[in-house]
């Protein structure tokens, strides 16, 4: 591989489609939650502000219902990446999901967990992390099981004539609530835990761009990630991941849209914080 | 012919020997009197003194002797002198006479007026007969032409006196007494001696005579006994006798002699008063506010034929300025007695009566001699103008909105953007309600007169005056006093619709305010609406998601036990169906009024709420103390790797490249 010396190479560590389906993600997320939020918290100014800025109810409840869409349109090409991947590298679905890279929590994230723990109270050594950290794997997980919780209930409260065929009315109230809930916590969590673990620990802060443009410095990525690189060295894989960095322009462009993203989030969480204290009735 | 004088003399002298036993009698007088060529001297006229004998035998003064009218000639020998005084009807007739003495015939004919009449010249002589008797001079059918020998036009009476009315006799010939007593042969009608009097006739300013004004009424109703029936819309009944000089005198519109079943012209000549009031620069002498008459405007007014003294009814024609008298406002009361009894009761009314200056009396409200109909698109109570009528007074700033206490803001403005002044005004819908179709035109009150018509208790049947399919339904609804009996207070039409901001009730505003309007009472039902999907969309601003009047009704609410009620269980899935057109009867069972804060009521909500926020709770506690604890680590971490950098760089020599 004929490489540029006077660069700085960068690792590759998500495809292009990974990369795509979590910026819709974020697109989605976003407008469901701005869109969700003044719903519930209807009694706030705030929220009758942003619903009149988004066209009114009629059209944020558009919003919402084409921004679910694509969430769940993600959530489906996902699914079938991993089928497609599963067929490219011949592997049965038992290896697939319990293999070295896979998603699922193994026992090394269990020990990651403790040691990080410790880590944390000065009692160990930084764990060495790799591939998927365990919140991040928690993160993952937490979309599967919104996507069950918050999209069952949301077809409901979608198509209330057409369920109530089969479930009495008041399921509805009972779905409205664990839509809402799930969805407070959804956002929560996204905008508190998730924005700081991947953005703003002070090592990222204030955000890391790797999900955007793919690629990490290698001598970050060694740092970040000890045992995922300690394993590509070894099986001799590095320089298959190693790729230029972007121009400037496109960095630009993605921090640009990180920022926007990020401030959102932050806006949103401000508001459901004085949504929860100071006018919750 | 001497020879027979000699008779007479000898019988007369024979008689006179028996004179004051037997007297003068009839047949005494007729010896001579019957001779129809017997003329007398007087003033060096001769005329006949030939008597009848028939016609005084058939006349009423059949048993009476000739002395006894011609008192002079008693116990005078024959033949008496030439010289003999009138005959006296005195004698028997003293209450008659005194009558005539007072009447302007008498003291005209005391007073040596040849053309006076003396009671021979209406009644005649020797030929007297009942006045009942077709046959008399004064019989009813023969009044007028009686009266009119002298005042019918062209007679001396008639152009050397003074008399106001001219064409009499035609006029009374044509009108409607007239018409009676000589077409239709009525001897009942009034003929000229029924109103005049037959023999104390006095002109009409004189304060005792039959036609004078506060006599006149009296005068009418001795044949027209029931006028005040006729007239108890113009003239309240007691008026007649108790205030007859605050009233129009019968003939301020029935005019004197003209007297047909119409109303008339002015009678009591307009034309004197403009002499003075035509003039644009008359002033009045108190005040000095202008007391010139546009006679135009009044010609174009509603009260076209209604003559100045009929309102101005303290003009006294005694006086040389017949005006001098009126010292009060027009009190348009003794016309309109109903409009001016509920004038008197209402708020302006009272206020009038206190003598505050800012009182609106009829005149300001409906001008004064230009006043017009209602139905006049000049006039001030043509109903699109009565909002800027009503606006003089009450705008905001004006005396009545100073005075005014209650909880209406910006009266006229209000109106103006509500949905009937629009309609009025906007629209040009002349049916539409103003001011006066709630608050009544004459008899408006503050809403706490329980009288009045914006009463609690009365607005239903108010705005029923023209909504009245609403006020029916309502009267039926729960929230009508007469279905609910409660303490607390009930609502009515402007409790929800207000007062003078109505509005459509399709509009945005309207349906976003009616949360809190029925809020106001239904607090604890409202707040857990606004919990469910329909009321937070409300609570943003928006209007088509359900509202409390599209499930429960609006006007027709009814308990959800009664059967007919919106949301009974016959009719509560056609209810949602309006807005859920393929909703079953299992989706009517979606709580629209649910909270999640009542375990006993809605313990699913209760324990799915709890449920969720204890997994939030949950996990934000194991999430947070995991990023709390990574914090200062976090910090530390990123000190110590810039350190290292740092060694590494001074180790490679500057060269930082990574090498592969």
């Amino acid at each position: 591989m004929e490489v540029n010396k006077n660069i700085k190479m960068e690792v590759q560590r998500f495809t292009r489609l990974n990369r795509l389906l979590h910026i819709l993600m974020i697109v989605s997320f976003l407008s469901l939650a701005l869109t969700g939020l003044t719903l519930k918290f209807a009694y706030t100014k705030w929220a009758y502000i942003l619903s009149h800025i988004l066209g009114g109810f009629e059209s944020t409840g558009f919003i919402h219902r084409f921004a679910a869409v694509i969430m769940l349109s993600v959530f489906i090409i996902h699914l079938i990446d991993l089928i497609r991947l599963k067929k490219k590298e011949n592997k049965t679905f038992r290896q697939l999901i319990f293999g070295p890279d896979s998603m699922m929590f193994n026992k090394k994230d269990w020990l990651d967990f403790i040691g990080s723990l410790k880590w944390f109270l000065g009692k160990g050594d930084r764990p060495s992390y790799g591939r998927w950290t365990y919140w991040e794997k928690f993160d993952y997980f937490a979309v599967f099981w919104g996507i069950f919780v918050i999209g069952s209930t949301g077809l409901t409260l979608w198509f209330p004539e057409f369920f109530t065929r089969f479930i009495p009315g008041w399921v509805i109230n009972v779905a409205t609530i664990v839509h809402s809930d799930e969805a407070l916590l959804a956002t929560g969590f996204i905008f508190t835990v998730h924005f700081f673990n991947t953005h703003l620990r002070p090592e990222k802060f204030p955000m890391d761009i790797v999900i955007f443009s793919g690629r990490v410095g290698l001598e970050e990525f060694e740092i970040d990630r000890p045992d995922e690189y300690k394993k590509m060295v070894e099986k001799g894989e590095l320089e298959n991941y190693l790729v230029e960095p972007y121009q400037p322009i496109v960095i630009k462009a993605i921090k640009f849209f990180g920022w926007v993203a990020l401030s959102i989030g932050f806006s949103i969480i401000i508001w459901i914080i004085y949504a929860m204290l100071f006018v919750y009735r | 012919m001497y020879y027979r004088n000699i008779v007479i003399f000898l019988v007369l002298a024979l008689f006179a020997c028996f004179n004051y036993s037997f007297g003068q009698s009839k047949d005494d007088c007729l010896m001579c009197h019957e001779d129809k060529d017997l003329k007398g001297t007087k003033n060096g006229r001769t005329f006949s003194v030939f008597i009848n004998a028939k016609k005084l035998s058939s006349s009423v003064h059949n048993d009476l002797d000739c002395i006894d009218c011609h008192l002079d000639l008693e116990g005078t020998d024959f033949p008496h002198a030439d010289k003999v005084k009138k005959a006296q009807c005195l004698p028997c007739h003293e209450d008659v006479q005194t009558l005539y003495d007072e009447g302007i015939h008498g003291t005209a004919y005391k007073s040596g007026d040849k053309l006076a009449p003396n009671c021979q010249t209406c009644h005649g002589s020797h030929d007297i007969i009942k006045v009942n008797s077709p046959g008399s001079a004064v019989a009813p059918i023969k009044i007028p032409f009686l009266c009119g020998s002298c005042h019918r036009e062209g007679a001396p009476v008639q152009v050397q006196r003074k008399i106001p009315e001219n064409h009499i006799l035609e006029n009374y010939s044509e009108s409607m007494h007239g018409d009676g007593l000589l077409k239709k042969g009525l001897s009942v009608a009034a003929t000229c001696a029924s109103c005049h009097s037959p023999h104390r006739i006095l002109p009409h300013t004189d304060p005792r005579s039959t036609i004078a004004k506060n006599n006149i009424a009296a005068t009418c109703t001795k044949c027209h006994m029931e006028i005040e029936a006729v007239h108890r819309k113009i003239i309240k009944g007691e008026l007649w006798e108790k205030q007859a000089h605050v009233l129009p005198a019968c003939v301020d519109c029935h005019q004197p002699h003209k007297v047909r079943s119409a109303f008339y012209e002015q009678g009591l000549a307009d034309g004197d008063c403009l002499r003075c009031h035509n003039d644009v620069n008359l002033k009045a002498k108190s005040d000095g506010h202008s007391v010139f008459v546009d006679y135009e405007k009044l010609q174009g007014s509603i009260h076209v034929k209604i003559a100045c003294s009929q309102c101005h009814s303290n003009v006294d024609q005694s006086k040389l300025r017949p005006c001098e008298g009126i010292t009060a406002k027009v009190d348009c009361a003794s016309c309109h007695a109903e409009v001016g009894d509920e004038y008197k009761t209402s708020t302006h009314g009272l206020l009038y009566a206190k003598n505050d200056k800012n009182a609106p009396f009829c005149s300001d409200c409906h001008g004064t001699h230009g006043v017009l109909g209602k139905a006049n698109t000049k006039s001030p109570i043509f109903s699109p103008n009565i909002p800027q009528l009503c606006a003089k007074c009450h705008r905001e700033g004006e005396q009545a909105a100073k005075m005014y206490t209650g909880s209406e803001k910006n009266i006229v403005n209000s109106y103006v953007e509500s949905i009937h002044g629009k309609g009025l005004m906007k629209s040009g819908l002349t049916v539409t309600a103003t001011c006066t179709d709630c608050h009544t035109a004459h008899h408006e009150l503050p809403h706490t007169d329980s009288t009045s018509s914006v009463n609690k208790n009365n607005i239903a049947k108010t705005c029923g005056n023209c909504h009245y399919g609403i006020e029916e339904q309502f009267n039926q609804s729960v929230h009508s006093a007469l279905v609910t009996k409660t303490e607390k207070p009930l609502p009515v039409c402007n409790t929800c619709h207000s007062a003078h901001q109505i509005r459509r009730t399709d509009i945005v505003g309207f349906r976003l305010e009616i949360m809190n309007t029925c809020g106001n009472c239904h607090n604890e039902i409202a707040k857990t609406y606004f919990d469910t999907y329909h009321g937070k969309v409300s609570q943003l601003g928006y209007s088509k998601t359900a509202k409390c009047f599209d499930c429960h009704g609006s006007h027709d609410i009814l308990k959800v036990t009664d059967p007919k009620s919106h949301l009974s269980r016959q009719n509560i899935l056609s209810t949602c169906q309006k807005c859920h057109q393929t909703a079953t009867k299992q989706f009517a069972g979606y709580f629209t009024h649910a909270t999640h804060h009542d375990p006993e009521k809605y313990p699913w909500l209760f324990w799915t709420f709890w449920g969720m926020t204890g997994l939030l709770i949950g996990t934000f506690i194991i999430a947070g103390a995991h990023t709390l604890l990574w914090i200062p680590r976090s910090l530390r971490y990123k000190r110590e790797l810039k350190k290292r950098k740092e060694e590494k760089n001074i180790s490679n020599n500057s060269n930082t490249d990574f090498k592969i």
